[in-house]
């Protein structure tokens, strides 16, 4: 059995350590790139959303390097992402592959199911074992997000951002070539030590902007088109609404009352949208007003082609950059999204903050207000 | 006399007769917007977000036109109306979006109906029946014998939808006796089914009368309405996995009892670009007609969709499903 997943970032590197900590082989896909991309849009379905088509694209890719099993997680609802499983299914099997999907549904759906499932894929021989590779698996994925945005940070703050470019490039291939989580960690400690002893400005003031919107267009970088990086070579600092380890606190870690931060966010979009739409819509209008009341300077939303939930919080959006006085840019992307004209919006939004930013100041010279 | 207005749009063609009965015996007057018409679809548009799907603009039109007629405009928010089942995301969200979408409005009555983990006599369903009355009249007697009137009438269009009335008519008639119940259904020699969500098929401006061009056709139609509760549940329960969405269930399980009892011809599925619920059925139910043999098509609907295009498409999938009968033997070629 050689297991496979589909991308979603970096969690990819403690997935992948994980399952090598307890025996498995796993052959990760490779990096999402437009071929992944021209294959997904081919065999899927044409009105579903990107993250659909994406999927598709990284298994056939892993299939072709070998693998035969493939580990999703599930949901149910209202989110269409719940229906991904089936119709993934469906698809690959109409193409001719062989491959077995094991599904991990949320306990309410029933605990034998998901008990039946994580047996069959993790080959547990002790739970002692599972637990002691799922720890260092939680290591990993906070210690990925934590480079993910120290090197936001520093392209920031850097004097030639695009060394951290070089160093983050160069921790990805090594990545391929790393075996178990021990040397991971270790590969982890010199990239960190290397992106901290990069030189920086300190009088830099950057402008400050959040990234809210759907999970996977947040976390995976191809999809969005590297927007991060695009904006740090502008020299704004990027914090994004959602990560791996966000994700895992509200729904492992803090399993079943979800996490601080999460539970903040739903209060703070109490006044505009006070039940779940599904999805991360209520998360975004909650991110949203997050960020104006820690004093950013904008906010991106990025959403997938007619992903419903973000839809709706996409019409709420409006009121919150009345009420909070902070610019809100909305970003569409799909397989046909182009990136000159996506760099455009971008340059176009960040010149709007700084001169937001410039008046600012020089009103308060002029008016004392 | 307080006056309410409910928009002819998203969930009307599935619960008008209830609301409307509840508020009149509230003493309220019900004003309900018109049939759908360029105004109001232009409207919509000019005040909706621009991904949304057509339906979800075109409510944005109805409500827009009753702002300035009305005392409160009904919105009811249905996360959820079959334990463990939801609605779509943009039905859940649909008063927030209505909200801050259109300026200038009335009280927005946005009861929340939530029986995801409840059921209809539990206490959290009349508490928002309450709410529901409580803007009319404050006396919980009287809004609970309203709501038992409501529901009574709320059978009757019931009844008439499982005659095989199509809701466009039995929202006209539910209240009056008659005599000829299956007046669709007769003298035909083929019969489609027309699939899709009910504000989809139902209104009757976005998808240009595509129902009574197919009666005049001699043809019978059959809409997801009409197939029985037990049997949608016993076919949708076919699916490998639970279906989460109570319309998505109405329909994948009316489609596939349909197919599986061989009571069908061809299916015209009916979809608004950018439904998100749609991009998931229309890949299960095709899959099924394609293994059952019975001819599909899809018409996906927006705001730039031309009558005549869709004329065409639809007298190709006729002629094309008569020469099947007539020239195609249901033989296949030797290989």
């Amino acid at each position: 059995m050689i297991l496979t997943f589909p991308h979603l970032g970096n969690v990819y590197i403690a997935g992948k350590a994980f399952l090598e900590e307890l025996g498995q082989e796993v052959v990760p896909p490779p990096r999402c790139s437009s071929r992944t991309l021209e294959i997904g849009t081919k065999y899927s379905p044409e009105n579903i959303c990107l993250p659909f088509k994406v999927n598709i694209g990284n298994y056939i890719e892993s299939i072709e390097k070998g693998a035969d099993t493939i580990l999703i997680t599930g949901s149910c609802g209202p989110c269409r992402f719940g229906y991904y499983s089936v119709l993934e299914q469906n698809i690959l099997w109409d193409l001719g592959y062989e491959v077995d999907m094991i599904v991990f549904d949320p306990i309410s759906e029933g605990l034998d199911q998901l008990k039946e499932g994580l047996s069959k894929a993790l080959n547990i021989n002790s739970y002692k074992d599972v637990i002691k590779a799922g720890k260092l698996g939680w290591k990993l994925i906070q210690k990925a997000d934590y480079l993910t945005q120290l090197s936001n940070e520093k392209r920031a703050y850097a004097i030639d951002s695009y060394e951290v470019d070089a160093i983050m490039e160069e921790y990805y291939k090594n990545i391929e070539n790393t075996f178990g989580a021990e040397k991971m960690l270790k590969l982890m400690d010199e990239v960190e030590y290397s992106l901290k002893n990069i030189p920086i400005d300190k009088s830099k003031n950057p402008i400050r902007i959040g990234i809210v919107g759907e999970i996977y267009t947040i976390i995976e970088p191809f999809v969005n088109l590297e927007v991060e990086k695009k904006l740090g070579h502008m020299g704004v600092y990027v914090e994004k609404s959602l990560t791996p380890t966000k994700w895992v606190k509200h729904h492992v870690t803090s399993f079943p009352f979800g996490s601080k931060e999460e539970n903040m966010k739903y209060q703070l979009a109490k006044p505009y949208l006070s039940t779940l739409v599904g999805g991360h819509g209520r998360e975004t209008v909650g991110s949203a007003v997050y960020y104006a009341k820690q004093g950013f300077d904008g906010v991106i939303q990025l959403l997938p082609l007619n992903c419903m939930p973000e839809i709706v919080a996409k019409s709420i959006l409006p009121q919150v950059q009345k009420d909070c006085n902070i610019p809100i840019m909305t970003l569409v992307l799909d397989e046909m999204t182009g990136e000159a004209g996506y760099l455009t919006r971008l340059e176009a939004f960040v010149d709007l903050l700084m001169r937001r930013r410039e008046e600012r100041k020089v009103g308060e010279l002029l008016f004392g207000c | 006399m307080c006056k309410i207005g409910i928009p002819r749009g998203m969930l009307f063609y599935d619960y008008y007769p209830l609301w409307a009965e509840f508020f009149e015996e509230l003493g309220a007057k019900v004003v309900v917007s018109p049939k759908s018409n360029k105004e109001i679809l232009n409207s919509g548009v000019l005040s909706c977000v621009d991904e949304c799907c057509l339906p979800v603009k075109v409510f944005h039109g109805h409500v827009d036109y009753l702002k300035d007629k009305v005392d409160y405009i009904f919105i009811p928010k249905i996360i959820s109306i079959r334990k463990m089942e939801y609605c779509c995301p943009k039905i859940l969200g649909l008063p927030d979006m209505v909200k801050f979408s259109i300026e200038d409005l009335p009280p927005i009555i946005d009861t929340n109906i939530n029986l995801r983990k409840n059921s209809y006599t539990s206490s959290k369903y009349k508490k928002a029946v309450y709410e529901a009355g409580k803007c009319v009249i404050k006396n919980s007697s009287k809004i609970r014998n309203a709501y038992k009137k409501a529901e009574e009438s709320y059978q009757r269009y019931l009844y008439l939808l499982s005659k095989g009335v199509i809701p466009i008519e039995a929202i006209k008639m539910y209240n009056k006796t008659f005599v000829d119940l299956n007046y669709n259904s007769k003298k035909h020699d083929m019969s489609i089914m027309v699939v899709g969500h009910p504000y989809n098929i139902y209104d009757e401006y976005l998808n240009m009368n595509i129902i009574s061009k197919l009666i005049n056709k001699g043809i019978k139609v059959m809409t997801p309405e009409m197939v029985n509760k037990d049997e949608i549940i016993y076919y949708s329960a076919q699916l490998p996995k639970r279906m989460f969405w109570t319309y998505g269930r109405r329909i994948v399980g009316s489609a596939f009892s349909l197919i599986e009892r061989d009571e069908v011809d061809g299916i015209i599925y009916l979809s608004s670009f950018g439904c998100g619920i749609d991009s998931i059925l229309i890949d299960l139910i095709e899959r099924k007609a394609k293994n059952k043999g019975i001819p599909f098509t899809l018409l996906t609907l927006d705001e730039q969709t031309g009558e005549a295009g869709i004329d065409t498409r639809v007298e190709a999938f006729i002629d094309m499903m008569k020469w099947r009968d007539k020239d195609d033997f249901n033989i296949s070629t030797l290989r």
